[in-house]
Order: C-alpha cells, then structure tokens, then sequence
C-alpha cells in the first residue's frame, strides 16, 4: 500500500513530464516540420467568427421527386397508348395517384406502374385503393434521399464556402438533415448566408406553346425585371447539372454568363436547339426566369450564355454558383451566432483572469489549511491543469469560454479528494494511530468514497455532453476530462508525494 | 438532528415558493430557449439607448429591449421572435437587417454579437436541456441505487430536487437569462451537490456497521460531524474557484457563476441540513430501530 516500486514512480513521472511536453506547442512555435505539433482550437466565442446552422428543405426535395416521377408516369402511360382520367401529386403521403381511364386499361396500367425505374432501389411502392393506383415513396428511400442530399449539399457548400477565400472553415453533417457551418474569423456572415441562400438549380426549358395559360405540365414562371410570368413547360431539356464551367465575361459591352456542358449537356442542348428553331426557350435559375431567347439555329458546340441585365458582380456571383453546382433542395439558415473579433479577444482575457485567479485562491487555501500536505495537494492540482490541457491539445480539441470555466470548477472540485484524504487522515490520527497507519486508512478509507463522488459528477456531465450543443458541450467535455484527470493526480501523484515524503523523513507526527 | 423537522419545513416552503415563482413570472428565458436575435453594439463613444430605439425604430424594427451593459459604449439588443412566426427566414433576415442599419446610423460601431435563433432550434434546444437534466438525475438516483440502499438513493434525489427548485427559484427572481449555459450551471451544482450527499451517506454506511447499536438519530449526527469539516473545506475551494468567474467573467458567464454559487451555498447546506434528516424519515424502519 505504501510501497511505491521504482518503475511505478517513473511512470508517475513520465505521464506527468509527457503532459507538459504535449503543451508545449500552444505557447511555442514548433521547431522542426516534421514534428507532430498539435495545438488546442479556440472556439469562435474566443476568436472571433461565425457560426451557421443550416437546414436542408426535405419538403422541397420530396416535391421535386414526386413531380418527376409524375411526369414519368404520364411519359409511360403515353408511350404504352394508355390513357388516364387523372394523375395527381400528394405530397402529405408522398405519393402520385393514378385514376386509369377504364376497367380494361387497368392491368396494363398496373403493368407500366410497376415498370417504373426508381432511383434509388425499393423506392417505389405501387398499391390500388378505390379504383385509383397510388405510387408512392417508401419512407425508407425518402429518409436516403435526404441523407444523400445532405452529403451532396456539404461538398457543394464547401465549394461555395472555399470561392470566398474563408479561412479554416469547419463544415460538418449534424443530425439527418442539417449542417454545421463554422467560419473563423468572418463576424459578418451576411454574403455567406446570401451566397448559400441560392439554391442555383438551373434548368432550360421550351415555353408552352400558350404561354399565357398554365395547362397540364406547365408551370407559370415570373420572368425577370417584373415583366409578367409566363407558362413553362415542366420538362427539363438541359439539365444544369451537366455544366462543366461558368464564367463571367464582356459580351457586346454587356456582361454575360458563358457556359460550357458535357457530353450529354451538349447533345440534349443541340437536340432541342435542332428540332425547335424559331420558337422561344427559357433558362430558369431556381423558379425564376434569367432570359428566354427565341432559338435562332442549331447549337452543337456545346457551348451557350446566358445575357440579361448583369452587374459585374452579380454576373461572376451567377458563375461561382453555376461552377460549384446545385444544392439539391434550398438550405435555410436556423441559428447564427457571430462573435466580433474584440469581443473574443476580451473573452480570452476575462477566462485567463478566472483561471488564474481562481488557481491561486485555491492554491493558497490549501497551503493555509493543510500545510505540507496541502503543497502537495497543489502540486497534483497543477499537474492536473496540465494534463487537462495536454488532453485536449492531443485530440486538437476546442476551448470555449465555457470550456475554461469547466477547467477552473474542476480544479475547484478535483482537491476535494486530498481534502478527502487530509481528513481522514487527521481523524486517524486523532483517535490515536500511529503516522503509518493513520496514512493507510486515511487512503484506504478515503479511496471509495473519490470514486463514488467523482462518478456521480461523471455522469451528470457525460448526459450534458449527450444532450448539449456548442459552447455547453465544451463545458461538459472539459469537466469529464477533468474528472479523469483528477482521479489520477489525486488518487495517484498526490499519494506519491505523501509516501515519498513519509519514506525519506519517517516523522513521529503528520502535519495534519 | 434536533433542528430537522425546522430544516425541512424551511427547506420545502422554499422549494414550493420556488415552484410557483416558477409558473408566475417564470423563467427569464434567455435566446437559446426563447429564439429572436440579440445584438451587441460596441459604439467609439458613450451611447444612449433612446438614440438607438429611435435608429431601430427608422429601420421598422420593434426591439423588446435596449440597454447598456458594462459601460455605457456598450449597447444589447434583443428582439423576440415574430409572434407564430414559423418563417425561420424572417429571423435570419432580421439579424442582418438590424446589423445593417446600426452599421449605417452609427460611425465607428463594432458589432459585437449577432445572434439568431429561429423557432424550430429554440424550441429543441429546450427539450435537449430538460432531457439532459432529468437523464442526469435518473442516473444519479440509479447509481446511488446501486452502491447504497433504497433509502439512500431516494432521500438523495429528494434533496437533489429540492436543491434544483430553490435555485431554479433564485434564477426567477434574480431574473438571469435562463439559457443552455445555465443548464450547464444546473447540471454542475446536482452534480456537486450529489458528491457531497455520497460523501454524507459513505460515512453514516460505514458507522453502520461500526456502530452496530447506535441509535439512528445519533449515529447521522456523528456521521455529519465527523464529515463537517471535508463538506465546508470542498465547498469553500469550489467557491473560490466560481467566484472570479462571477467577478470577471463577463457576460457570459457572470450569471452561470453567480447561480453556482448560489447552488454550492445550497447544496452544501442541504447536505448538512436535509440529506440526513430525510434518511432519517425514510429509513427509521429499515437501517435501524429504536431510535
């Protein structure tokens, strides 16, 4: 029990002197390259920046496969010769509803539903209720186009972030259907949100034939400037998602778009510029109409602009989101925290004082109250700041004014075990054992009741890390670390340095 | 153990207050929970709150307060969320309005702070802070379960309860912004608190079977004596380390100080005062009899 073998004691002194190394790198540079050099991350609340939470618009992406997948319907029923008396959308239940035209149509119409290609496999589910079909979306495949949708989102947001020229930034999937959004440095999120505001889903279709009349696969579109709406067909001919570049150049003294396609963007461009020469088209940017030039000739090259009345600006803002792709549906921003750079800075300086301050108060406590046994209760205090610190700078973990308030409640906390012990220890003492017993019991004893207390507050704080976000997760990561931390320093370094002490002075009397 | 039945009718009166205090005003809830959009302004000279209520007011925002904090350079703006507005746009576009125009009105302004949260956030942030403080609570009462006996655990989550009531009572009445912060505040203090009841309840265990025939009143006032000392030493470090936050804190993490403080204060006096007296009460029965 109060043996501590030799090898024990280098280990003791290793894991300390290893803490104090892993430091090291947050107060100086590092020497060579090659060495590893890991750092603790401010949190924004410290340095400065902004922090997004970004929704991805599940409804819309939903309302765009159902509207497709009607369109498929109507494309398949036609190209079998079948009829319908009506197709419509249900969104609430994700589903189309097919009424067939006759009994006797029925079972090829059955036979077409089924023959559906889903895309993505078991997607379709085809069932008949009161003489109507009704194809619908399994909620499986709903729920894996959404995640799918938000993997894709994260690299097209990425895109959108890097063309700023924002530093470090953090992009990361939280939940089933939003993004985390963490920008170092920017405070004034305002171009960002815009930026990321536009869904830039571009797609060209043909004008109806009426344009002033939305009939059966056409939709109304407003037309820019104000000047009216008209009624575009549903169909998509070129599909943006077959640009392969966008740039913003001078054409004619105007500032234009110029696109470049693929090889199925160029071939569905030249097809529908051979068969439709002489009749209007429109390029729609998200629900709203760019320009709809009459088509004057076959366009093979793959290769078109787009004019209309662009600044410089917003011509090369249309490029950057052309070049970087479409978001699959539009994303909302729900929370947006921005910290100014002087606010971070006095941040910094407000958690450094309550740490420092906050140390010494109960540095100089124990030193009054225990005397030797307190030094030593400090000497293990600030080597548990020190490993709490090398902790996090191992997993390059991130410190928010929460986090160093969780760091100072700890070390509040963590000496409760040597007053535990100290306690203990004068009791047996005072009911007449001899220093060496006195000690053992005083561990002995007091070992149970650390661990019961220290678990408790494990738990609380692990819940805390669960169910909290941001700042307050911080919090709680720094108090379990600290837990950790605690046991060890106090259970292990501080009991060494009493046994140590015991060993070399064999006193007649503890200092208790 | 002669004042117990006193402690615990303080004890429970406090906490009743604090539970109808609690319902009527209720909370202050702070952005987090209550979601809208909180700016703070740093201005190159002293600003008045009715000059910005006018700026505010020429760009069509209607704040629910402005007010100077710290020095009067600095100025907080908060605006509560559009009455049923589920419109998370209409947050998101307030926040850069009001940024905006403060921008234009006032030469020389920083922007300190710029939040916003919409509805649909605020109101799972809330849900996420009371599941955490329940689960915690389940966890406590089942790991005390487990190491001690029924009673223990019980009269334990007992105090605990009536430890959260008061202080979710002074967070009423000092009207702090109950926020995520302050959950975490709540968390730490049941979890201090719980610490010092195990400690409590470890020693009257262990004189259990030291003292096979002392009498159950008695043997709680020894345990308490006998733990006194370590349960004033712990509390006075934890103090001492939450009280420069509460000092220089800043805004941030001045109310989160205060409350613990506030909750170390009662925890510790609970331990001494309520914890024992309840096991008493509960385990007259079973730990012991006779007494």
């Amino acid at each position: 029990m109060l043996y501590y073998s030799r090898l024990r004691m280098l280990g003791v002194v290793g894991i300390c002197l290893i803490s104090v190394l892993l430091c090291l790198p947050n107060f100086i540079k590092a020497p060579s390259q090659s060495l590893p050099w890991h750092q603790v991350h401010l949190g924004l609340d410290l340095r400065g920046g902004s922090y997004l939470l970004l929704q991805l618009d599940t409804k819309t992406l939903q309302h765009d496969r159902l509207q497709s997948l009607e369109g498929e319907i109507r494309q398949g029923l036609l190209s079998a010769h079948l009829g319908y008396r009506d197709i419509q959308r249900d969104d609430a239940a994700a589903a189309v509803l097919v009424t067939p035209r006759s009994d006797s149509e029925k079972e090829n119409d059955r036979k077409v539903l089924n023959d559906l290609t889903p895309s993505i496999p078991g997607e379709l589910a085809v069932d008949e209720k009161d003489g109507h079909f009704i194809v619908s979306l399994t909620k499986e495949a709903v729920r894996a186009r959404a995640r799918e949708a938000v993997s894709r989102s994260i690299e097209i947001v990425r895109r959108r972030i890097d063309s700023t020229g924002a530093i470090d930034p953090s992009i990361a999937r939280e939940g089933e259907d939003r993004i985390v959004l963490e920008l170092p440095g920017i405070s004034d999120p305002q171009r960002i949100k815009t930026l990321l505001g536009t869904t830039a889903r571009m797609t060209f279709h043909l004008v109806s034939p009426d344009p002033t009349h939305a009939g059966p696969g056409t939709t109304m579109l407003p037309l820019p400037n104000g000047r009216g709406e008209i009624a575009v067909e549903d169909r998509i001919d070129v599909d943006g998602a077959n640009l392969t570049d966008a740039a913003a150049t001078m054409s004619e003294g105007q500032w234009v778009v110029e696109l470049k396609f693929d090889n199925k963007g160029a071939d569905d461009f030249a097809r529908i510029t051979t068969q439709n020469v002489g009749k209007p088209f429109a390029i729609v940017l998200d629900g709203h109409i760019l320009t709809s030039p009459v088509i004057n000739g076959p366009i093979t090259a793959g290769r078109g602009i787009i004019t209309g009345s662009f600044t410089a600006q917003s011509a090369s803002d249309l490029a950057v989101l052309l070049r970087a792709g479409a978001l699959p549906a539009p994303l909302t921003v729900v929370e947006q925290r921005s910290i100014g750079p002087s606010l971070g800075v006095a941040s910094i300086h407000a958690g450094v004082i309550s740490l420092a301050v906050g140390f010494v108060l109960v540095v100089l406590f124990m030193l009054l109250f225990y005397g030797r046994f307190g030094l030593y209760a400090d000497i293990a205090l600030f080597a548990n700041l020190v490993m709490i610190l090398a902790i996090l700078s191992l997993f390059e973990a991130t410190l928010t004014l929460p986090g160093m308030a969780g760091i100072l409640l700890t070390l509040g906390m963590a000496v409760d075990a040597n007053i535990l012990i100290n306690e203990r220890i004068r009791e047996e003492v005072r009911q007449g054992r001899k220093p060496l017993q006195a000690l053992q019991a005083g561990f002995q004893r007091a070992t149970g009741t650390i661990i019961d207390s220290n678990a408790t507050a494990f738990l609380a704080h692990v819940m805390l890390f669960v169910f909290g976000t941001g700042a307050v997760r911080n919090f709680a990561l720094t108090i379990t670390i600290g837990i950790a931390t605690t046991l060890f320093t106090t259970l292990v370094l501080s009991r060494m340095l009493i046994v140590r002490w015991y060993a070399h002075k064999r006193p007649q009397e503890l200092p208790v | 153990m002669r004042g117990r039945h006193a402690g615990l009718i303080i004890s429970a009166l406090l906490s009743i207050a604090s539970v109808v205090l609690f319902f009527t005003p209720g909370l202050n809830l702070g952005l987090d929970f209550r979601g809208g959009v909180i700016v703070e302004t740093h201005s190159p000279t002293a600003e008045d709150p009715a000059h910005m209520r006018e700026i505010l007011k020429a760009g069509h925002v209607n704040a629910a307060s402005v007010q100077t904090f710290g020095s009067p350079q600095d100025m907080r703006i908060a605006i509560n969320l559009p009455r049923g507005g589920e419109d998370e746009h209409v947050t998101q576009q307030l926040v850069d309005h009001v940024r905006t125009i403060i921008v234009q009105a006032i030469p020389g302004v920083q922007i300190q702070r710029a939040d916003a949260v919409g509805g649909s956030v605020s109101s799972e942030l809330f849900r996420d802070g009371v599941l955490a403080l329940l689960f915690s609570l389940g966890m406590i009462l089942i790991y005390i379960w487990f190491r001690f006996e029924r009673e223990f655990a019980l009269s334990a989550v007992i105090t605990l309860v009536l430890d959260l009531t008061k202080t979710i009572g002074f967070l009423v009445v000092t009207r702090f912004e109950f926020d995520l912060v302050m959950v975490a505040a709540l968390l730490t203090i049941l979890g201090y608190s719980t610490n010092d009841k195990v400690v409590v309840y470890d020693r009257v265990r262990e004189n259990l079977r030291k003292y096979r025939t002392m009498p159950l009143r008695e043997l709680l006032d020894l345990s308490i004596n006998e733990t006194l000392n370590r349960t004033l030493g712990t509390s006075m470090t934890v103090f001492l380390a939450a009280l420069p936050l509460a000092l220089f804190g800043g805004s941030t993490l001045t109310g989160f100080a205060t409350v613990m403080l506030f909750g170390i204060v009662v925890g510790t006096s609970s331990s001494i005062f309520i914890a024992a007296p309840l096991l008493l009460l509960m385990g007259q029965k079973r730990l012991r009899r006779g007494s």
